[in-house]
């Protein structure tokens, strides 16, 4: 199954990318869901076939939050909230590719100084792990609006579920705890559908939120 | 006893979500903090049991933040009962506010801030990393609706950086516990992830895994601790919270987060990676001490001046930590004075905002003369709050310089030394003006015949100036503080020195 764990994990890496890239909304979510399919597929080829209940369950579990629910709800709320189907980055598209592309780089030196070797499992998954941590970190940072913001966070945390599940899956209850940053995501969510963010501002972008600065 | 400390109030933020009547949830919420209170003094008495495979445990260090919670939570909780009585029932317009603002419900409020004190309860108490996790999140959840009490979109937008900076903070404090797993699971045998049993392990986890995994637990936690670069939700938060809030963020919550990296510490020392945390602490205290100064300088919205020196003293923790030795006591003696002292001038900012209707340092002048004992706290205050004798802040950052000093680390006393005095200077040039300043207004009024006509907009009317419930909880932290300049008793002292050696202090 090795084969099909690096295949999942270099479709992981062009999602990231393709979040960095793209400038509608409705794309960004449509890759975050997708992103969240591919990483609950990762525990499962990465055990192939030793699958116990537990690990299969809380694997579809998370597909089921992070590829169904948690889009849903964005959709949901960008559609009550009427935000605008686009990113508007504050950095360009291109050079949030290249920037991603550096990361890259980055992501590969981190990964290659810890000792990796001796968890047995595909070669580029702690790098793809760590990449997938920055882009999400990269898009908090440098997308205006409050649901790219969201993405952003969705996007950080399938990194650290591609992490957890590969590694700490045997530490009980540790991976479960995941679950958990899922609320953040149904909090932002929901502060975004009730309107609140809107209403306040008649707009969504957390770039008007500034009036709090030094 | 020890699953009560966290039920007591989870079960009362849960029926004061149900009571009907605000009065009767004002009580229950004193209640409630004096039960816990009076919970703490048991287990001081006689230290309770573990429960549940050691996972929740009292040891000395989660005995003095516990201690510190429980005191600063039930105090603050007198302030709540006024300040509800006052904002609950009307709906404030701000000066400077387009549109007026309603408040959460005060159902929700009060069981939220139940809530929040179980969290943050079992923060202090849990001796697993995952637990400690889930309640440090718990903590950010629970303590958002606190800070948008008063909704409008200043504090609409405080919340939101709140949540998005500290849950991100969550996400790689997340990551980081799953470093510890593969430190922990990199050898044969695999542990859970007790604190005893990897302190126990200490020397056969993998060492490159635990320093990553310190150094993401300390961004993550760190950004829940107000460390520097990662402070920023911080002065934000606490300038739009309610008052009580503020300082029960700036008291309690900040000390939790401190709590969880001191575990982190504890566990690299017994490691033998003692130098790497100790580097790391010191490099981000520094940091913290520095910005805050920077920030504290003519800053002109008195609740963020208290948030950044927040922002400073948790640097001075930090470092405390990182210098090791007698500086790590100092570092517990300055948590338990810093808690007080800033607890209580946030309440005494919470009488002044009250009063004067504004947080710009600009407009509020001669507190002394309208609010006698406000003014008087925030003396006390602010004496206390930049370290000066005879408070306990003085002890407490002279044993920090004087640990450094022992170690010989000279270059560090020297930023040390500048942050505080630069603080000093600013947090005096600012507060002084406030307390003793000529009503500005006077002279702005004077009438064409040429009587002066002292300012006086309608909300300086009606209300009795400072009623008991405003002046008290923040007098008596203000004695706390003082007690322990004055004298820190045999006992204490010992307990704070077990304390730090719980936490990674040689």
């Amino acid at each position: 199954m090795t084969s099909w764990l690096d295949a999942t994990l270099v479709l992981l890496i062009l999602t990231s990318l393709w979040l960095l890239g793209s400038s509608r909304l409705q794309a960004c979510i449509r890759a975050v869901a997708f992103q969240g399919l591919l990483v609950g597929l990762i525990p499962l080829l990465s055990k192939w076939p030793e699958i116990s209940l537990r690990l299969g369950g809380v694997a579809v579990l998370s597909m089921a939050i992070k590829a169904i629910v948690l889009p849903a709800m964005l959709r949901r709320a960008v559609r009550e909230a009427n935000v605008l189907n686009e990113v508007q980055p504050l950095i360009g598209f291109t050079t949030s590719l290249l920037l991603g592309i550096a990361l890259w780089g980055l992501a590969m030196h981190i990964a290659g100084r810890l000792p990796v070797q001796t968890l047995n499992v595909s070669a580029i998954l702690v790098p793809v792990a760590i990449f997938t941590v920055l882009c999400g970190l990269l898009l908090i940072v440098s997308r205006n609006t409050a649901v790219m913001q969201v993405i952003g966070y969705l996007g950080l945390e399938n990194g650290i579920y591609v992490f957890g599940w590969a590694f700490a899956i045997e530490e009980p209850l540790l991976v479960e705890m995941g679950v958990l940053l899922d609320v953040f995501v149904a909090v932002f969510v929901m502060g975004i559908t009730m309107h609140h963010l809107s209403r306040e501002f008649d707009t969504i972008e957390t770039d008007e939120l500034s009036s709090l600065k030094d | 006893m020890l699953w009560f400390l966290v039920a007591v109030p989870a079960t009362a933020a849960l029926l004061a979500f149900a009571l009907p009547w605000n009065w009767g949830r004002r009580l229950l919420l004193v209640a409630c903090a004096a039960c816990h209170v009076g919970l703490t003094a048991a287990a001081v008495i006689q230290r309770p049991e573990p429960v549940l495979n050691g996972w929740i445990d009292l040891d000395d260090a989660s005995l003095l933040f516990l201690i510190i919670t429980s005191i600063v939570f039930l105090i603050a909780s007198f302030y709540t009962v006024g300040y509800l009585a006052r904002e609950g029932h009307r709906m404030p317009t701000k000066p400077g506010e387009d549109a007026p603002f309603v408040n959460f419900p005060e159902a929700v409020f009060t069981g939220c801030l139940l809530l929040f004190l179980a969290a943050m309860t079992l923060v202090v108490v849990s001796h697993h990393w995952g637990l400690m996790w889930v309640a440090v999140e718990a903590t950010t959840l629970v303590s958002a609706p606190l800070i948008y009490f008063h909704r409008y979109p200043r504090s609409l937008e405080a919340t939101w950086k709140y949540l998005v900076i500290c849950s991100v903070g969550i996400a790689l404090a997340l990551l980081g516990n799953f470093f510890l797993a593969v430190a922990a699971r990199t050898y044969e045998t695999s542990f859970h992830l007790a604190v005893a049993d990897l302190e126990h392990h200490a020397r056969q986890l993998d060492p490159l895994w635990l320093k990553a995994a310190f150094l993401l637990l300390l961004v993550g936690y760190g950004t829940k601790m107000g460390l520097a670069p990662m402070h920023t939700w911080l002065p934000d938060a606490h300038s739009e919270a309610p008052t009580m809030v503020s300082a029960l963020l700036s008291g309690v919550l900040l000390n939790c987060a401190f709590l969880a990296i001191l575990r982190g510490h504890a566990l690299l020392v017994k490691a033998g990676l003692g130098d790497f945390s100790r580097e790391l602490l010191v490099l981000f205290g520094l940091a913290s001490m520095t910005v805050a100064a920077v920030f504290i300088i003519r800053q002109m919205d008195y609740k963020r001046l208290l948030a950044y020196s927040s922002v400073e003293h948790m640097g001075v923790l930090a470092l405390g930590v990182g210098i090791g030795g007698v500086a790590g006591y100092g570092s517990m003696l300055h948590a338990v004075n810093h808690s007080a002292a800033k607890a209580m001038l946030f309440l005494a900012a919470g009488n002044t905002l009250a009063y004067f209707h504004t947080k710009s340092a600009n407009d509020v002048r001669g507190v002394f003369r309208v609010l006698p004992v406000t003014g008087i706290l925030w003396i006390v205050g602010l004496l206390a709050i930049t370290g000066s004798p005879p408070f306990g802040t003085f002890l407490s950052e002279f044993a920090v310089l004087k640990g450094m000093v022992d170690n010989n680390r000279m270059l560090v006393a020297v930023f040390y030394l500048i942050a505080l005095a630069t603080a000093f200077v600013a947090i005096s040039a600012t507060v002084l003006p406030i307390v003793f300043g000529n009503a500005v207004k006077d002279s702005d009024h004077v009438t064409a015949d040429g009587n002066s006509q002292p300012f006086a907009p309608i909300h300086l009317l009606y209300p009795p100036a400072e009623p008991l419930w405003s002046i008290v909880p923040p007098m008596l932290l203000g004695i706390i503080t003082l007690i322990h300049g004055l004298y820190v008793p045999q006992e204490l002292s010992d307990f704070l020195h077990r304390a730090a050696i719980a936490t990674g202090a040689e």
